[in-house]
């Protein structure tokens, strides 16, 4: 089924968890974590794999911290680097 | 403790900072933030409108690709920091005298785009005069003028759009209309003047709304080429820390309360449809 | 060619402001300098594009200049005392934000609305900062109407120097009179890309904000002491003074302005009785002429220091001087001119009298 499929990334060290993407989010697919961030806020996160890509969360967003993308229908590999970390990290990511 | 140990595991995917995102295809990017907004955090409390608006003033710029040709000014207010945030050339200025000193910059740099950047004590109340001369003599730039209704970084005193009864640090009681005047409509009121090219009334608190105040951001910007007047753009905006609420309660609030007294919309369009 | 021209102090100030290629000029009017506001309206734009704008008041208009000279043009605004007043919050932006503009104050008496004849009492507003907060102006005096043009294309070259607001600081008679005055050739309008200025943020350099909000107080001190050196190094190459007979002098008049004028012809009365007196007329006001005045103290036996105003300059007078000598205090207020007899009888009666 040719269903839009959309995908965000949360800068979780931007989000003072004011929840707006929340309420703005049709799929209901948001929620505050249970943990904070650097800052002290219970940063937002994404709980299904339902997004369509409305963009609707990174409108709302006042600091400029979700990025939206597109899911390509045939998955290659991403790899995520994490620094900073007891050791480097590198992460696999299926579609 | 360390990064990792902050990130939930399971959403570990959705979590990534900014700068591990080459995961994603460019192609791919449906919505990102635009270059021009300087990747810092910003100072505003959570859920305040200014970080909403920063952002599409920076898209609008990024769409038009003229970060080279913009001037921006910034009064005492929240968003006197506005400079730290916008990767353009700014201008702090005094309380009140933001059009002032954007007429300054433009009558000298009439080739720039020059935009202030107010909010409602600062453009309706110590500014007033400004405001008004400088919409009258129609000068091409562009006002942003945030209203919510208090003033913000002073602590939430009465502003002069505050509404009838709307509480503040300094109408604890209410505001009453009778002792302290009714709040001011100067959007309307600066409409009346012949200097006035495009005013218009909008809000960031949901989707759609953001969307529109984009559209209507990316016009005042691009009137200014035409020489024809001022452009004038109200955004209704929430305080939440000052009007006492979560962020989610203040646009419910704003909805409710802000936007039947100052109803959103065009209030004055070019005739020809800004050609 | 020397080109001399009758002229209203007002308007050879005016016509300078064009002949110096300044770009912009804000003002508002108010007696007695609207015909400054005036004659660059009539000439100005014509002849070399220059714009000028009457403000709907000096608050807009100093914040004008301050937007404005942001962007590194030549930019300036002029008004009298109650005006003046009104620019102080702006003028302290400016100072902060190190922005170079020319000011012009043509004074006249106070306090209050006071009257629309020529006062000094705007000698501290105007030296001392005037303002909130720790800056200075750097101030310079005309006596001439040939000054009020000269000191228009020095004060640009001064403020672009050391990227400060100068202030010319002359009085309601000046502003009014007519003189010869020989104007300097035209100077062309041309921009310089200045590196900290704002002209719309290319590629290849990074953003530029103007501001004076720093609110962290270490970041505040620095910025603080940052000025403070810029006002040593100009206290160190800009002192301007004239000293008219005074190597000789037993006696000195200090004065400033138009006064001094007056001074100088009170003194030749003096030495026609055979008392040798000297005017020592400060040009720069700030910088001020201390160590110039501390050395004739050594050699006079007093000093008299004249002013239109209740004794404002004479405090710095006493500093230079610091005890050396006694210091005497003639003032006329509120717009009166002191003439050349009345100075004399205080000299022979404040000055010789107590040597005798």
């Amino acid at each position: 089924m040719a269903k839009v499929k959309g995908d965000i990334i949360i800068d979780i060290e931007k989000c003072k968890g004011c929840e707006l993407c929340i309420e703005a989010c049709p799929q209901d697919s948001l929620e505050r974590s249970r943990q904070v961030n650097n800052k002290g806020y219970l940063y937002i996160v994404k709980v299904l794999d339902n997004c369509t890509g409305c963009t609707n969360c990174a409108l709302v967003c006042p600091e400029g911290g979700i990025t939206v993308y597109r899911k390509t229908e045939t998955g290659k590999k991403q790899i995520a680097k994490i620094d900073n970390v007891t050791q480097d990290m590198n992460i696999e990511v299926n579609e | 403790m360390n990064e990792r140990a902050l990130i939930d595991d399971e959403h570990y995917e959705h979590t990534l900072r900014a700068e591990h995102t080459e995961i994603i295809d460019r192609e791919n990017i449906v919505y990102e933030k635009p270059g021009t907004l300087i990747d810092i955090d910003m100072h505003y409390c959570p859920g305040c409108g200014h970080g909403v608006v920063h952002r599409l003033i920076a898209e609008v710029i990024d769409e038009m690709e003229i970060q080279s040709e913009v001037i921006g000014v910034a009064p005492v207010g929240c968003s006197v920091l506005a400079y730290n945030y916008l990767n353009i050339d700014m201008s702090e200025a005094a309380h009140g005298r933001a059009s002032a000193a954007a007429t300054g910059i433009k009558r000298v740099m009439p080739e720039k785009y020059v935009f202030s950047y107010q909010g409602d004590g600062d453009l309706a109340a110590i500014g007033t005069g400004e405001t008004i001369h400088t919409c009258n003599r129609g000068e091409n730039i562009l006002f942003l003028f945030i209203n919510n209704g208090i003033y913000g970084m002073t602590g939430g005193q009465m502003a002069p759009t505050t509404l009838e009864g709307m509480k503040s640090t300094t109408s604890p009681f209410g505001r009453d209309v009778a002792t302290m005047g009714a709040p001011l409509k100067i959007t309307e009121l600066i409409a009346q003047l012949p200097g006035t090219y495009y005013v218009t009334r909008q809000s960031v608190h949901t989707a759609n709304n953001v969307r529109k105040a984009k559209k209507a951001i990316r016009k005042g910007f691009e009137y200014q080429k035409l020489n024809k007047g001022t452009c004038f753009i109200e955004i209704v905006s929430n305080c939440p820390s000052n009007w006492k609420m979560t962020p989610i309660e203040s646009n419910h609030w704003l909805n409710d309360n802000m936007l039947p007294f100052y109803p959103l919309g065009d209030i004055k369009v070019p005739k020809n449809g800004g050609k | 060619m020397k080109e001399l021209k009758l002229m209203k102090g007002n308007e050879a100030l005016a016509e300078a402001a064009i002949r110096a290629g300044c770009d912009a000029y804000f003002g508002y009017p108010i007696t007695p300098q609207s015909e400054v506001l005036e004659y660059l309206s009539r000439e100005a734009n014509a002849r070399t594009g220059m714009v000028v704008l009457q403000a709907e008041s000096e608050i807009a208009s100093i914040n004008m200049v301050y937007g404005a000279a942001g962007t590194g043009k030549k930019i300036m605004t002029s008004s009298s005392s109650p005006g003046m007043s009104l620019m102080q919050e702006g003028i302290s932006y400016i100072a902060c934000a190190e922005l170079p503009c020319l000011l012009v104050n043509v004074n006249r008496g106070g306090p209050g609305l006071g009257t629309i004849q020529p006062g000094q009492g705007d000698y501290f507003q105007s030296v001392k900062g005037g303002g909130h907060g720790d800056y200075k102006l750097i101030v310079l005096a005309p006596a001439t109407v040939q000054e009020m043009s000269d000191f228009v294309k020095e004060g640009f070259e001064l403020a672009f120097k050391y990227r400060n607001p100068v202030l010319i600081l002359t009085d309601g008679a000046l502003g009014q009179m007519m003189e010869k005055v020989e104007l300097f050739p035209q100077q062309e309008r041309k921009f310089e890309e200045l590196d900290w200025a704002i002209t719309g943020k290319p590629e290849s350099r990074p953003k530029n904000a103007i501001t004076s909000l720093h609110l962290k107080a270490e970041k505040m001190e620095e910025i603080n002491i940052h000025l403070q050196k810029k006002y040593r190094e100009i206290e160190k190459n800009e002192i301007r003074y004239e000293a008219i007979d005074c190597d000789d002098a037993d006696y000195i008049i200090t004065a400033y302005g138009l006064v001094a004028r007056i001074c100088t012809k009170a003194a030749q009365l003096a030495r026609k009785k055979g008392i040798k007196v000297g005017v020592l007329r400060p040009i720069s006001l700030f910088p001020f002429p201390y160590d110039v005045i501390n050395k004739y103290a050594d050699k006079v036996t007093s000093i008299l220091d004249v002013e239109m105003n209740a004794g404002q300059m004479v405090e710095d007078v006493r500093l230079a001087v610091n005890g050396k000598v006694p210091v005497e205090f003639y003032g006329r207020m509120g717009g009166v001119v002191p003439d050349p007899e009345e100075i004399l009888k205080v000299l022979e009666e404040k000055l010789v009298g107590v040597a005798v």
